[in-house]
């Protein structure tokens, strides 16, 4: 099977692939555009990795389909595409240096003698190590090392070149420096580079097209600027960049009401009263005198940063980050003028403002006014009324009456946290069981990617039996 | 204390050597008794006189080098195969091997010993260079598992996978990479085989049938007639080369540690 767009290199499909049981890429579509700089962004553990082994040949997808050029090449060996990969840990042959290490895929392709030497001194001048060859590989620094493996990678004049994470080992000054380098090597060879990082500053630097990936799912494809302007999402715009995200509701098209506050703004087709997350960048808003803005906020904290002030501003019960040129002292009352172009509006990520489950009930204590339900494979008590054994309990939950338990012991155990996002008055963290998603509010910065034990108070529950359908 | 422990070492290392000590200067002794009589090398001609010595010593060498190297390759091969298990598996498989170090000689003698008569009458053969070749090779290969298993499971699995993303195919991968990188574990295994081949006694002399003969095995038969100073001569040189290829392991081992620790 051919696909019809010919400047599409490399072409994923609904590629899902699980790990004893926990799900690694949850059906991914990407293409990616011949000659790019292509950056797969994410925090670790999003899968990013994951698919660039499934591009490279290294790990086969347990299903869903890899194009490469319009052709199929699921089951491919790595050796057998046309793709090379940088290592993270740039993983140059020890017992060879420099020249041969450039030279080992030429070698095994057994290219006439003449025509290695002149390539790999093409190659060195290109990466800037000319008279290097003969230095054995661990003598040399980390940025030459990762030089020695785009150069090896490189003259096997691959289509599309693979990087995993290859500045990570590097100090910030060296990886300035590298990040333009790879950028000017990226043009002169002409290749598709295809880059994994989970630093977003590297990723706005660098690329053309950046891919925004999360838990397994791909949440936004766009240039640098779209993903910085645009964000689709509350977790796109916290991870890329500073951000102020804030709830609010959309009351009609082109109308926000934000803290209380009625705000013009450009979006539409969200519909009416509909709540969304929106997210104003802390360049865009305008300190102004009290009287000339609707928000109005008092300065808690300021830090010089060089280029701007940073102040943290208080409005209404919510922080704030402001970013000035302009100083206004701490204590001080000011206005936060935001224009209508520079108020993003998304859709919230989890769709309802409560928690909703449904749980039989399996003993009844009428004594204490109890019962205990199970709900995927755990059970738990819930207290204040009672209902016969077999019921089946509707139960509805607000963000607030969800905790993480301290000691240890939580309703549900092993609760998997998929995104912690500052609203501004607290976190809001989106977690994940076996069978539903959860949402909660918290004061605590909880690490993402990590399972923890759920805790709920029922006094905050709004609970009713489920009519049994006769 | 410090001289004391300084003298106290100094005493364990000289009774721990003083037996060998005696029998190399013994060896030089020009009489047959334990008298000193003077300075001589007869005894070391002798030995190389000696037609049943020196087939023996070609026997020992050849039961050396083909068990060590036949276990080097089953050994290395082992060792991939065990460190591609995970968990309790490879902890099985591993200890499994290391038991057959542990166990006595004897018990593995005499128990390879009634498998090679069983299978012999089975199918009609007799103990002998082939058994003993065998025999080596089994004891020998779990030393080699044991020298190359902790290289592999340091080695950066990456370089593998880079070798096959550079055109590899997977046994061009193992070859051109791989094995240079389990090259220091491959060689100390191959080392240690001979040397544990070459002195090895108790095993052989249950499956060697009945007649033949390695050097250790030559020596016991010599101390049972007549009590020879070509004996002296003999271990002292067996003694001398086993000395030669444990300080080349030490000093290969010293430097692969230091190449690791820059």
């Amino acid at each position: 099977m051919k696909q019809a767009k010919n400047d599409i290199i490399v072409s994923l499909r609904d590629i899902f692939v699980e790990f004893d049981g926990e799900v690694i890429l949850n059906h991914i579509n990407l293409d990616i555009r011949d000659k790019e700089f292509v950056t797969i962004l994410g925090p670790s553990g999003c899968g990013k990795t994951t698919t660039l082994r499934i591009i490279g040949g290294f790990l086969e997808p347990g299903s869903g389909d890899v194009y490469f050029d319009g052709e199929k090449i699921n089951g491919l060996p790595p050796h057998k595409r046309n793709v090379n990969t940088v290592f993270q840990k740039y993983s140059l042959f020890p017992h060879l240096n420099v020249f041969e290490n450039i030279a080992f895929g030429m070698r095994i392709k057994k290219l006439p003698k003449d025509e290695i030497k002149k390539r790999v001194k093409e190659m060195l001048a290109i990466v800037d190590l000319k008279g290097y060859e003969k230095r054995s590989v661990a003598k040399l620094s980390g940025g030459q090392q990762q030089r020695v493996a785009i150069a090896r990678a490189l003259v096997c004049d691959p289509k599309v070149l693979l990087l995993d994470e290859p500045l990570g080992a590097l100090d910030l000054k060296l990886r300035k420096t590298m990040q333009w380098e790879l950028k000017q090597i990226q043009q002169k060879t002409n290749t598709t580079f295809i880059y994994v990082t989970h630093d977003q500053e590297e990723a706005l630097t660098m690329s053309d097209t950046v891919v925004v990936m999360n838990n397994g799912i791909i949440e936004q494809i766009g240039s640098p600027t779209d993903v910085y302007n645009e964000p689709v999402n509350a977790f796109v715009a916290d991870f890329i960049g500073e951000a102020n995200i804030i709830n609010a509701v959309m009351i009609d098209d082109c109308r926000v009401r934000v803290l209380g506050e009625e705000l013009e703004c450009v979006d539409k087709g969200f519909g009416q009263n509909t709540p969304v997350d929106i997210v104003i960048r802390p360049e865009d808003i305008e300190v102004v005198p009290p009287e000339q803005a609707k928000l109005v906020g008092e300065v808690k904290d300021v830090v010089f940063k060089g280029v701007h002030y940073e102040m943290t501003v208080m409005c209404k019960n919510c922080e704030w980050i402001i970013h000035s040129t302009e100083c206004s002292p701490v204590g001080s009352k000011i206005g936060m003028k935001i224009i209508p172009f520079n108020i993003q509006i998304m859709n919230k990520m989890f769709p309802h403002p409560y928690n909703q489950f449904v749980c039989e009930v399996v003993y009844a204590d009428e004594e204490n006014n109890s019962v205990t339900v199970t709900l995927e494979d755990s059970k738990f008590d819930i207290e204040g009324f009672c209902y016969p054994a077999g019921t089946k309990l509707k139960v509805t939950l607000p963000p607030q009456a969800l905790s993480i338990a301290g000691d240890g012991v939580g309703d549900i155990d092993d609760v998997y946290i998929e995104s912690v996002i500052f609203k501004g008055e607290h976190n809001e963290i989106i977690l994940e069981s076996d069978e539903q998603k959860w949402i909660m509010h918290s004061d605590v910065d909880e690490q993402v990617a990590t399972y923890v034990p759920l805790k709920f108070d029922f006094s905050k529950a709004h609970i009713e039996p489920v009519e049994e359908e006769s | 204390m410090k001289k004391l422990s300084k003298l106290y070492t100094a005493l364990i290392i000289f009774f721990m050597y003083m037996p060998i000590i005696v029998l190399v200067i013994f060896s030089f002794n020009d009489g047959k008794t334990t008298v000193w009589k003077g300075f001589t090398l007869k005894w070391y001609a002798d030995l190389f006189r000696d037609s049943q010595i020196m087939s023996a010593l070609w026997n020992t060498l050849l039961v050396a080098v083909l068990a060590s190297a036949i276990a080097t390759v089953i050994g290395t091969m082992a060792a991939i195969g065990i460190n591609n298990f995970s968990g309790k598996k490879r902890l099985l498989l591993q200890n499994m091997s290391n038991i057959s170090i542990l166990s006595p000689d004897v018990v593995t003698g005499v128990s390879l010993m009634l498998m090679f008569t069983i299978a012999g009458v089975a199918f009609h053969f007799q103990m002998g260079f082939w058994t003993v070749l065998l025999a080596h090779i089994t004891f020998c290969t779990p030393f080699v598992v044991l020298s190359v298993l902790p290289r592999i499971r340091h080695m950066d699995y990456s370089l593998y996978e880079a070798a096959l993303d550079l055109g590899c195919n997977q046994w061009q991968a193992f070859r051109k990479v791989v094995v240079h990188e389990l090259m220091p574990g491959i060689f100390t295994g191959f080392l240690m085989s001979f040397t544990y081949s070459l002195d090895d006694f108790v095993i052989t002399y249950f499956t060697r049938g009945a007649s033949f003969q390695t050097l250790s095995i030559q020596i016991y038969t010599m101390t049972h007639q007549r009590i020879s100073p070509k004996i002296n001569a003999l271990s002292a040189l067996m003694f001398v080369v086993i000395i030669v290829l444990m300080v080349i392991i030490n000093v290969k081992d010293r430097k692969a540690e230091k190449r690791m620790g820059e």
